[in-house]
């Protein structure tokens, strides 16, 4: 039986949307205020799901602690409390929400191989989220 | 096609113990949840039904026939129970969230007339939950 697990964590970041192949202005109109000269943080909310078979000896598709590992070294110890644009995952990438959502994909697709990484969902504020699923499309 | 997603709440106890495993093993894989005196949650359940409007009423399923078949099937079956010790499904197996989202689907499966089951979702804790949509 083919079963999805769903876990969220938090984290905290700051970032600044600029792109240097933009003029000032055009940064502005493109990104407003995100585009403040200091940048600005928020709490983001990660959900990665992941899927397999379920091991009929434990009753798991995989071993939660062994998730709650690989996200806790490879992307909270990285991005918690940091400032995405000094992050070298971001040079000459804008960090906005769309392209943490890939990075972040990415890493767990090559760090979590206990299951299946089937998507990665990012609340960025309460009003707005992102979810990649490595260019599939997403199940409802 | 429409997808409609009902949601419910009960409470139950379990534990994780696999009797072929032994105690240091059981301790290594389940942690504390291996503790034999058992430890309860309040889960969530989200069930999602999926058809066609009738163009008569409007519903693709009718809401309190699906509450009721909710609440005989499941809820009364699993709300203020030990999972591993009333009941059946759990008798010879975990009762782990993937192994109970298998086991609430297939008590529905089937009892729906009209639309047709497409995901149950179960929440152990606000932040780890379990999709099963009928697949082998």
């Amino acid at each position: 039986m083919k079963v999805h697990l769903t876990r969220r964590y938090l984290f905290s970041a700051s970032h600044r949307l600029h792109c240097d192949g933009l003029s000032e202005p055009e940064n502005q109109a493109t990104y407003g205020k995100c585009n403040n000269p200091h940048g600005h943080g928020h709490n983001y909310a990660l959900e990665v799901t992941v899927s397999g078979q379920v091991d009929p000896a434990t009753g798991m598709i995989c071993n939660l602690s062994d998730l709650d590992r690989s996200v806790q070294s490879e992307v909270l110890e990285r991005f918690d409390h940091e400032n995405l644009n000094y992050r070298s995952e971001f040079d000459g990438l804008v960090p906005t929400t769309e392209n943490l959502s890939e990075v972040i994909f990415n890493i767990l697709k090559q760090s979590f191989t206990a299951a299946h990484l089937e998507k990665v969902r990012l609340e960025e504020t309460m009003m707005n989220s992102f979810e990649y699923a490595g260019g599939a499309e997403l199940r409802v | 096609m429409v997808y409609l997603t009902r949601k419910c709440e009960f409470s139950a106890s379990h534990y994780y113990h696999n009797p072929e495993f032994s105690a240091e093993e059981n301790q290594r894989i389940f942690g504390k949840c291996a503790n034999l005196n058992g430890h309860g949650h309040n889960y969530t359940l989200e069930v999602t039904v999926k058809g066609a409007i009738d163009p008569k009423t409007g519903f693709v399923v009718d809401l309190k026939e699906l509450k009721e078949i909710l609440n005989r099937e499941v809820i009364d079956a699993l709300d203020h129970r030990h999972l591993n010790k009333e009941v059946p499904e759990f008798s010879q197996q975990i009762p782990t969230t993937e192994n109970l989202a298998i086991a609430i689907w297939n008590r529905l499966q089937g009892k729906l007339h009209v639309a047709k089951l497409h995901r149950v979702r179960v929440y152990e804790l606000p932040d780890l939950f379990v999709d099963f949509y009928g697949e082998a």
